[in-house]
């Protein structure tokens, strides 16, 4: 569709403008280390690894660490006898867009300490990858695939990354990043022009379609003339 | 017509008794050759169509026989985008985007959504509101366990027990429609506190259900607990270690059936939960039978804290007074200049807070909630994240099922108790 053709209905269907993330990211004012003791050991044993730690939401401790090192980090805080940040409560991202770093934002919990602590790592947009968290916690397995596909972010060493809520081919990108538009990036013909005809096929993943015989042609009879009377052998009950 | 004789002679069985009649078999017994069933595996497909999966969800099965070697759920049919919608809305208008997620427990949604937008604003809620919050979201907790004790019944051929829950639903359908205008998309929160205040005599309502329930939830009881065949259907099947469980991500009855006592009520309690006087009930073996009876003590314990929430509820005004914050009463607007311009700018340009971020968790009905937001500042989020219980708790299916029969996976699927408006968001 030319920019042209584009008014009227289509300039009104864009709808409400998104925030656009272009206030103050959330990286506050650096805050007292020894509030947290987490926050005060990392800054110790990672000195040159962890970048800067701010208090939100009144007494909710973030702590930035080198993406490069997350596993590293990570490792330490799960299996530290003093920390046991032994429940992963959540991996996502935030994108503020504008071309800014995208952050992972791993959420800690300690169920033995009743402590919590947000890690995040900043990596720029143009390369977009970590080491996954899996080997270290099982429930970042859906968790770090969400991430990949609705932000485009490649986790290293992954068992099974793939897309999990879009579509196995969806071709339009990363929903969740700030520069997709609300109605994605096709228009709604060449979407409904991709559903109608996607192939079977791929509702099964490769080692899915490894496991059955290959797949048989199925010919369906052709449909028998109706009408009264055509039939009516077999039609009953 | 002549008859004709067909002539033939028998073969004489060397063990034939007296009177020509056989004694044993004259059959030898030969060699059937094994069928080779263990070469070949089968693929397959249940769902997304499928009463038994809960709502869309898709499980592909590898089979050995009847045994299942691996599960693959595909997720994703009823994505919405919630997170990106929520996005180009203000504070105030993600609430209907919440109850759409978890429509078996919607208040919970409702609670905490502008819970967390609350502390990350720094907004402070009556105490009133506080305590009805309490209420909606325990009167919830027994309402999404309702319906999972139903449909599970179901599933293991028990019809019965279904109606009895859906009869108990119901009734808080109606409690739902009393109070918000609606039976499931309820909307019933507005940050700084609640969209009106309780209606004239919902609380007596809401005091005989209390009274009557526990009759209900005993009956069930008595059909379900000791039944040998849900006995059979459940214990054993689908266990997992504390360890383990927590390794992946398990939280609310699934992780607290396997004997770890994390309730995020207890362990970080919000909404002065730590003053009301409840258990957190424990399992054992964490199989779906621990899940099972976990669930069903679950129920009584917010019955107490229904009661316990009633008896401390305070009188005085449900909303924030801030005009900021909250919209002033109808009558003000038409007849008072000021209230009419806080209106509007509440309206045209929302609630404004400072930038951050904030993780809230709650224990929902089906685990751990965890609203993420991240504000820069705008009025509305730059980020909007949700913490689902039920995502992470289907994504241990395949371990949980691995060894058992088919039939068992769809205990195990149904023991989870997952919505799918929540998975796929």
């Amino acid at each position: 569709m030319t920019d042209e053709a584009k008014s009227g209905l289509d300039a009104v269907e864009e709808g409400p403008t998104p925030s656009d993330g272009s206030g103050p990211q959330a990286t506050g004012a650096p805050a007292d280390r020894n509030a947290h003791p987490s926050v005060a050991a990392l800054f110790e044993r990672f000195r040159d690894a962890v970048h800067h730690h701010e208090v939100n939401a009144g007494d909710q401790h973030v702590v930035h660490v080198d993406p490069a090192r997350n596993i590293e980090i990570l490792t330490w805080l799960k299996d530290d006898p003093a920390h046991r940040y032994d429940l992963l409560e959540d991996v996502t991202a935030v994108d503020y867009g504008g071309g800014r770093p995208i952050q992972v934002v791993y959420q800690l919990w300690s169920i033995p300490n009743r402590r919590a602590l947000r890690v995040k790592c900043l990596l720029p947009v143009d390369a977009l990858e970590i080491d996954s968290v899996v080997p270290l916690w099982n429930a970042a397995n859906w968790l770090e695939r969400e991430v990949y596909d609705l932000f485009g972010v490649t986790f290293r060493g992954h068992p099974d990354l793939r897309r999990i809520l879009m579509p196995h081919d969806y071709a339009e990108g990363y929903p969740l990043r700030k520069d997709f538009p609300l109605r994605g990036r096709f228009s709604r013909a060449e979407q409904t022009r991709r559903a109608l005809n996607q192939d079977v096929d791929r509702f099964y993943i490769p080692a899915e379609r490894a496991v059955g015989r290959e797949p048989q042609e199925v010919t369906f009879p052709s449909q028998p003339a109706s009408g009264p009377g055509a039939g009516s052998d077999e039609s009953g009950a | 017509m002549a008859q004709k004789t067909i002539e033939y002679t028998v073969g004489r069985n060397p063990e034939m008794g007296p009177g020509g009649l056989p004694t044993a078999s004259p059959l030898e017994p030969f060699d059937i050759p094994e069928p080779q069933l263990g070469s070949e595996h089968m693929l397959i497909n249940i769902g997304p169509q499928h009463p038994a999966t809960h709502g869309v969800l898709r499980l592909v099965c590898e089979l050995d026989g009847e045994t299942v070697l691996n599960v693959t759920p595909h997720i994703g049919f009823l994505h919405s985008s919630f997170e990106k919608l929520g996005e180009y809305r203000t504070w105030n208008q993600i609430v209907p985007l919440t109850d759409r997620m978890d429509y078996l427990a919607p208040l919970i949604y409702n609670c905490a959504y502008v819970m967390a937008v609350e502390k990350l604003l720094g907004i402070e809620v009556t105490e009133r509101c506080k305590v009805v919050r309490v209420i909606l979201m325990e009167l919830d907790r027994i309402f999404g366990h309702l319906l999972w004790l139903g449909t599970t019944a179901i599933d293991v051929g028990a019809f019965t027990p279904f109606l009895y829950t859906f009869e108990e639903r119901e009734r808080i359908y109606r409690m739902h429609e009393a109070y918000t205008g609606a039976r499931i998309t309820t909307s019933a929160t507005r940050v700084g506190g609640m969209m009106a205040d309780l209606p004239e005599g919902w609380i007596g309502e809401l005091e005989h259900f209390l009274d009557t329930f526990p009759r209900t939830l005993a009956e069930v009881h008595r059909l379900l607990t000791n039944n040998q065949i849900l006995i059979g259907r459940t214990q054993g099947v689908g266990a997992i270690g504390p360890e383990d469980a927590v390794n992946y991500g398990f939280t609310g009855p699934n992780l607290r059936a396997s004997g770890v006592a994390y309730d995020v009520r207890k362990d970080n309690p919000y909404y002065d939960y730590e003053t009301y006087d409840f258990e957190v009930p424990i399992g054992e073996n964490g199989d779906c039978y621990d899940r099972y009876l976990v669930r069903m003590e679950e129920m009584s314990q917010s019955v107490s804290i229904l009661r316990q929430a009633i008896d401390r509820l305070p009188d005085g005004p449900i909303n924030n007074p801030d005009p900021a914050v909250s919209l002033p009463s109808k009558t003000d607007c038409m007849s008072d200049m000021e209230s009419m311009i806080h209106h509007f700018k509440l309206i045209t340009e929302g609630i404004k807070g400072p930038p951050g971020d904030c993780y809230y968790p709650v224990e929902a009905s089906k685990g751990e909630l965890g609203m993420y937001l991240v504000s820069d500042g705008g009025p509305k989020p730059v980020r909007w994240r949700v913490r689902p219980p039920s995502f992470v708790n289907i994504s241990v299916i395949n371990k949980l099922a691995q060894g058992h029969l088919i039939a068992d996976l769809i205990m195990i699927n149904a023991s989870l108790d997952i919505v799918l408006g929540e998975i796929d968001r």
